[in-house]
């Protein structure tokens, strides 16, 4: 077991000599090769989030649904009615790009665990996607393989699995061309008593491994996660681990049952440094400490170091404390699904995790030093602002050209090429799915309530100005949710970022949690949990700072308010106004992007205590059956929103008109937030409710057959057949991916 | 002593995923590929003391009753020492 | 009327046609293990959609060899209803209860999505209830729904009037279109398609209620070889 610590090695396991001596302090003498493993990868960004963790305490993390805030495998929220929901969001970012068809399989297969290993049984999954661009010359090809292969990845495992994919965002901007991101949010279900925590408690419990066997899959996976992407770690493929999603299917129908025996204490799921992380966290939050035995650990391969054994990812793992003298019930329900399980340890009262192979000692490290007392880093961090020069004059408009154009833009386009591979529907909950409404809808059986959930982020608004790029990602979460009729209740985020150790990356960092801290705030959504991934930089080139956020919110179960204009003849109504909009808030919309391929300024301006009201106000008309569709302005502006609601089975349209004093792209095109589109049969009563809210209603036209007309004081500045629109929007993506 | 079951759809079954790879190859640049085929092969060990007349047979069993549906596919086997 | 709903382990839309039958229509149902060797007491057997056994070899190529698929033979052979969704067609097929085999779908991709369906027959006990003709929107959710027999078996399929249900707006390159079969004695029935899903106006579409509630009226108005079906018990 001695092996000598060089710093060489040191280094090559990304620790400082800083971290170094703290370890041999924890230890009082020199770690092992084993025990240097273990601290690399417990003390990786990845798992002890050392740069953002001093800043994700400024964070709202309580409410009084909030049943499980961070700290945990997932955030749950008390839904009523005896139910709770467990959801979270994770990334599998830099392993998408080594291998885009397993890296994301196993990112749905880890988020999965992590709600299954609540006791609660997952339900839905949504995806937060980017990559690069798919018609670039040089790296088009390599961005086309890669959104291929992460979609049917993602398709593969959760399809097989068993939950619905039922909706979530794609974007394509250059700067994810060596790294493409993959954040998978899911939620699950379970009685408020049945919920498990991942602690082992009692010394003496033996200590349950479950699952398929270890192999030396995805060693490092987690210290590869922290660090920039070279040409060296192109060569480390063989770390990426292979996913099966039937295995995780009987994990999970096993673990529910095995938790309804009343034998197991505690559960972990092995995802990023498998083993290691499993067992010190499962002992620090129990204060206790776990002893266990490499020998008896089911493996695949032979001649497996307790170093590999320690720090492999092989994925569909668990481990379990039981009570001493029911392990047999918990064997039994293992056997039932044909899984293998050994006691491969026990808890002790020592608090120490003590790992033998053979007999002999070959790690022993404090729990609580191991897992909680990471180093902690307050990086320096200073905002560079882009330095981006607006147009000085902005080219005369064709908006007749511009809207069908935009239709076609990756960004906006229809993604059913994508969802069209995901099972969004099975377990027949699915009110609403992917591009049906502006938030998904799941019912919940048994308790008449359905659950709503949105997943939103905007790189480009958020490279502008990190702060305000959070807030608008809050916001618009929220108005989706809202939009569908449903309170927004808690949120989970996901935090892509490039390197920490450059300060004005660290500052994006500081500045979007800071952001996204305040807005939370106003809109009384607490964040009970997520992921932050940082140092997705490919050579030295960083990815805008992407915060994506995972909200959820809950309505009474009922026919949904779907996008779709229903019949011709009805009010259209823009709630919350035309906005206003100048040069320098124009610099991060589609437009800009797409016609006049550029980008600068700021992101669209956001009034929180105006986005309420817009958010209150749509919820109580959806809420008095008023809404015949709904669907909020956002990527592309009004127009582009307008024709999205033409796109519906019935093919009814619009003639808008509308009296405002923006210039003509601007009115058609600018991206402020807080305004939402509806048809109605009754303006006058949604009226009368966005005038209780102090929100503007103004009617701006009328739902017409097969067509899409805009004006701006009497002047048209655009009329379409919807086919032509919707020809552009549905045909776009898979124009590009083939 | 191994084994060796090559299974692949019959000709007369429509394979995507064979023309998909042809198109791919002839897309770069390889246009001497006339037509590809995809199949599976399963590599099996043979237990110790198995003679090669047993294994011949119980192989040949295992390809039509499992490895293959013989509705779409046909199979081939190898026995290997 | 009682169901009974086939669980393998990776049966995944088990749940989704106990719901159907219970929830929305009212009837008996209960879940069959699939290393049980019984189907006790039920009047019908549903085999779910899902991946039985992983689906790695073939789909269904494992889940024909269960235990309970050894019962669900002989409850077929007595005249017992059998309806296949899914993957449970795909298990049928490969047990030899349904002829011909599903293959990868054209496009090569997964396909979740609302189909058409053209109910060709009324003739079985599975669309009694329905109307000749009768278009039906119930959803596709398969890799492998592309339904493959030589020319001899689709034109007996035909000519056997054994055609249940053809996309109007083929998704995955079936041969003449073929969405569902029934067996030659008409009470086993293969179908790609998940009237499951579409059971309830709230999910999109209830269109698929006639598949099961032809069952039921079926077994309400004439009990078909109970005596058989008792005699295998």
């Amino acid at each position: 077991m001695t092996s000598t610590i060089t710093p060489d090695l040191i280094a090559q396991h990304q620790l400082t000599p800083g971290e170094y001596r703290k370890i041999v302090d924890i230890l009082g003498r020199e770690p092992t090769y084993t025990e240097l493993g273990i601290f690399s990868v417990m003390w990786s960004e990845h798992c002890s989030y050392k740069s953002s963790r001093l800043h994700l305490k400024k964070l709202p993390t309580r409410g009084k649904l909030v049943v499980q805030g961070p700290g945990e495998n997932a955030g749950i929220i008390d839904i009523g009615g005896g139910y709770v929901i467990a959801f979270k969001i994770e990334s599998h970012n830099h392993p998408s790009f080594i291998e885009p068809f397993q890296g994301a399989a196993t990112g749905v297969g880890g988020i999965l665990r992590d709600i299954f290993t609540m006791g609660a049984r997952p339900i839905a999954v949504l995806d937060g996607l980017r990559f690069g661009r798919l018609d670039d010359p040089q790296t088009g090809p390599r961005n086309r393989r890669i959104l291929s292969g992460v979609v049917a990845g993602i398709a593969h495992y959760g399809n097989c699995f068993g939950v619905p994919t039922i909706g979530g965002e794609c974007a394509f901007e250059p700067c994810y061309d060596g790294n493409p991101l993959v954040n998978v949010f899911a939620l699950g279900i379970a009685k408020k008593e049945d919920i498990f925590y991942a602690k082992a408690t009692g010394a003496g419990n033996p200590v349950i491994y479950v699952g398929a066997r270890t192999g030396r899959d995805g060693i490092h996976g987690a210290s590869m996660a922290s660090a920039e992407f070279t040409e060296e770690s192109k060569q480390k493929r063989p770390n990426v681990q292979v996913g099966d999603p039937f295995m995780e299917k009987l994990l999970l129908e096993a673990c529910l049952e095995a938790m309804r025996t009343g034998a197991i204490v505690g559960i972990q799921d092995m995802g990023a440094a498998g083993l290691t992380c499993s067992t010190c966290e499962m002992g620090s939050r129990g204060s206790v400490g776990i002893e266990i035995e490499l020998d008896r650990v089911p493996q695949r391969e032979t001649g497996m170091s307790p170093y590999e054994i320690m720090l492999s990812e092989s994925q569909e793992r668990m481990l379990l404390v039981a009570e001493k003298g029911r392990e047999e019930e918990v064997f039994r329900v293992f056997r039932k699904w044909g899984l293998e399980a050994a006691e491969v340890g026990i808890v002790t009262a020592d608090g120490k995790l003590r790992v033998k192979q053979h007999g002999q000692v070959v790690a022993e490290i404090p729990n609580r030093e191991l897992a909680d007392e990471a180093p902690l880093y307050d990086r320096p961090h200073t905002p560079k602002p882009p330095a981006l020069a607006a147009p000085r004059e902005l080219p005369a408009a064709d908006i007749q050209r511009a809207l069908p154009a935009l239709l076609a833009a990756p960004d906006i386009c229809s993604k059913r090429w994508i969802w069209q591979q995901y099972d969004y529907q099975v377990r027949t909950n699915t009110l609403a799915g992917p591009e049906a409404a502006d938030a998904g809808i799941l019912r919940i059986k048994e308790t008449g309530s359905s659950v709503a959930m949105s997943l939103d982020g905007n790189g480009r608004y958020s490279f502008l100005s990190p702060r305000e790029g959070a807030q608008l990602a809050v916001a618009e979460s929220c108005r989706n949710l809202s939009v569908v009729g449903a309170q927004p209740l808690a949120a989970t985020n996901c935090l892509n970022f490039g390197n920490p150790e450059r300060p004005e990356i660290m500052a994006q960092l500081v500045e979007a949690i800071e952001g996204m801290a305040e807005a939370c705030r106003v809109f009384e959504t607490p964040i009970t949990g997520g992921n932050v991934s940082l140092y997705n930089e490919t050579l030295g080139e960083g990815i805008y700072p992407t915060p994506v956020l995972g909200i959820v919110g809950l309505m009474k179960t009922a026919a949904p308010v779907t996008i779709p204009f229903k019949r011709a003849g009805r009010s259209v109504i823009l709630l919350g106004g035309a906005g206003t909009c100048d040069t320098a808030r124009f610099g991060g919309t589609q437009y800009a992007k797409e016609i006049l391929h550029q980008l600068w300024g700021l992101p669209p301006a956001l009034d929180m205590d105006y986005e309420k009201r817009v958010q209150s106000a749509i919820r109580e008309i959806v809420g008095a059956g008023l809404a015949e569709s709904a669907h909020d302005v956002s990527d592309g502006g009004l127009a582009v929103a307008l024709a999205e609601c033409g796109f519906g089975p019935a093919g009814i349209g619009a003639q808008i008109d509308i009296p405002s004093d923006l210039r003509p792209e601007f009115l058609a095109f600018h991206e402020g937030p807080s305004r939402i589109i509806i048809s109605t049969a009754d303006p006058k009563r949604a009226a009368a409710i966005a005038e209780k809210h102090g929100v503007p209603a103004a009617a701006i036209g009328v739902t017409i057959e097969g067509s899409m007309e805009i004006r701006q004081r009497g002047i048209t500045l655009g009329s379409w057949e919807l086919a032509t629109l919707k020809s552009a929007y549905d045909g776009a993506l898979e124009s590009y991916v083939r | 002593m191994k084994a060796r079951v090559f299974v692949s759809l019959k000709s007369t079954v429509l394979d995507p995923q064979g023309q998909t790879v042809r198109s791919a190859l002839n897309g770069l640049g390889y246009h001497g590929i006339a037509g590809v085929r995809q199949g599976k092969f399963f590599d099996i060990a043979l237990a110790e003391g198995v003679t090669r007349e047993q294994a011949q047979k119980e192989i040949e069993t295992i390809a039509h009753e499992v490895l293959a549906n013989p509705v779409i596919e046909e199979y081939r086997v190898e026995i290997l020492d | 009327m009682k169901f009974g709903v086939i669980v393998f382990p990776g049966s995944n839309c088990d749940h989704d046609a106990f719901y159907a039958v219970t929830a929305n229509l009212g009837e008996k149902a209960e879940f069959i293990w699939h290393d049980s060797a019984s189907l006790g007491d039920v009047d019908a057997v549903i085999l779910p959609g899902g991946f039985a056994y992983g689906d790695y070899l073939r789909c269904g190529a494992i889940a024909k060899f269960s235990p309970v698929m050894q019962a669900v033979r002989k409850f077929a052979a007595a005249g017992g209803p059998v309806l296949g969704i899914c993957n449970g067609f795909q298990v049928l097929v490969e047990a030899g209860l349904l002829p011909g085999a599903l293959i990868r779908n054209r496009g090569l991709k997964f396909i979740c999505r609302e189909v058409r369906l053209r109910t060709e027959t009324t003739d079985s006990p599975f669309t009694a209830a329905a109307q000749k003709g009768q278009v039906l929107r119930v959803p596709i959710a398969h890799g492998e729904g592309c339904y493959f027999a030589d020319d001899r078996t689709l034109d007996e399929l035909e000519a056997e009037d054994r055609v249940v249900f053809r996309y109007l707006d083929n998704p995955n390159g079936s041969l003449r279109d073929i969405a569902g079969i029934l067996s030659r004695e008409r009470n086993v029935m293969g179908m790609m398609p998940h009237p499951e899903r579409a059971s309830d106006p709230l999910m999109g579409s209830a269109d698929g209620l006639v598949v099961f509630q032809s069952l039921i009226r079926g077994q309400a108005t004439q009990p078909r070889n109970s005596a058989d079906i008792e005699a295998i018990r």
